[in-house]
């Protein structure tokens, strides 16, 4: 048991319990509380990855900014809070048991996968080997990806602006 | 040598993913929904970088991936909370089994 070990185990099942949480939890606002906590152990986890830049920008923005974004949502709309009616029990059945085939799958795939010797450069000067890697190879996806911003920022302006607005 | 195995992250990311999709298509309120798309993605963005830590030629790529995709993912995130609020004020419904105009 060393430290690596230790971390992963508890940053593992904080960020499960966090998603468990959400399903089981009546409020919503609870719901998506529990769901901050995994991002937050999410974030953790990239640490013990050695990608300390997307632990930092995970942190801003799923915790932060799309977490407040979501609360904003819950808040301009109306709930009676709880959950009242009674979830759809065969609906559910189904849905997990095709979730669990799914699973079941996967699990089978990943222990095939082969794995290669890890580098062990990958977090020296993190941030500064991402720099060189998008300023000098993705060049033109980082700025197509601020034209996506650009249009997101616009479509949701439109979309949520009230109507009649425009009739001035 | 006795580190995490790479399985290991990529069970985790299994798991979230699962948890993720089952909250997706068994919630009611549209919020949820959209919050578990988000938890789906994070899934897939921890198989990213983890597969830049171990995979078969580690390197950079799959973290500058990851950041990609989560910046395509705060736009989704954005542009879906809009038509929700859009949507809420036509129907006065955050239910995702009441919002069935296209049904009849």
């Amino acid at each position: 048991m060393n430290g690596e070990i230790i971390a992963f185990a508890l940053l593992s099942a904080a960020s499960v319990l966090g998603a468990l949480a959400m399903l089981y939890v009546s409020k919503v606002v609870h719901m998506l509380l529990s769901l901050v906590l995994t991002f937050f152990s999410l974030a953790g986890i990239y640490v013990l990855l050695s990608a300390e830049f997307v632990a930092v920008v995970q942190v801003l923005i799923y915790s932060g900014a799309v977490s407040i974004m979501m609360i904003f949502g819950i808040m301009l709309t109306k709930h009676k809070d709880q959950e009242n009616r009674p979830p759809n029990i065969k609906r559910s059945l189904i849905t997990g048991a095709g979730i669990i085939v799914f699973f079941a799958a996967v699990y089978g795939a990943i222990r095939k996968v082969p794995f290669g010797e890890q580098t062990p450069n990958l977090h020296e000067a993190n941030t500064e080997q991402i720099g060189i890697k998008i300023f000098s190879y993705y060049v033109i996806p980082f700025e197509v990806v601020s034209v996506v911003l650009l249009a997101a920022l616009v479509g949701a302006i439109l979309l949520a602006r009230k109507e009649g607005d425009d009739q001035s | 040598m006795s580190s995490v195995p790479a399985q290991g992250y990529l069970i985790l990311a299994l798991i979230l993913f699962c948890i993720g999709l089952f909250g997706a298509l068994t919630k009611r309120n549209t919020i949820i929904v959209l919050i578990s798309i988000e938890l789906m993605l994070n899934a897939v963005n921890l198989n990213l970088v983890a597969f830049s830590k171990y995979g078969i030629n580690p390197n950079m790529t799959g973290q500058v991936f990851s950041l990609f995709s989560i910046t395509i993912a705060a736009a989704e995130a954005a542009v879906g909370i809009a038509i929700l609020l859009s949507l809420y004020r036509n129907r006065r419904t955050v239910h995702i089994d009441e919002m069935d105009t296209l049904k009849h």
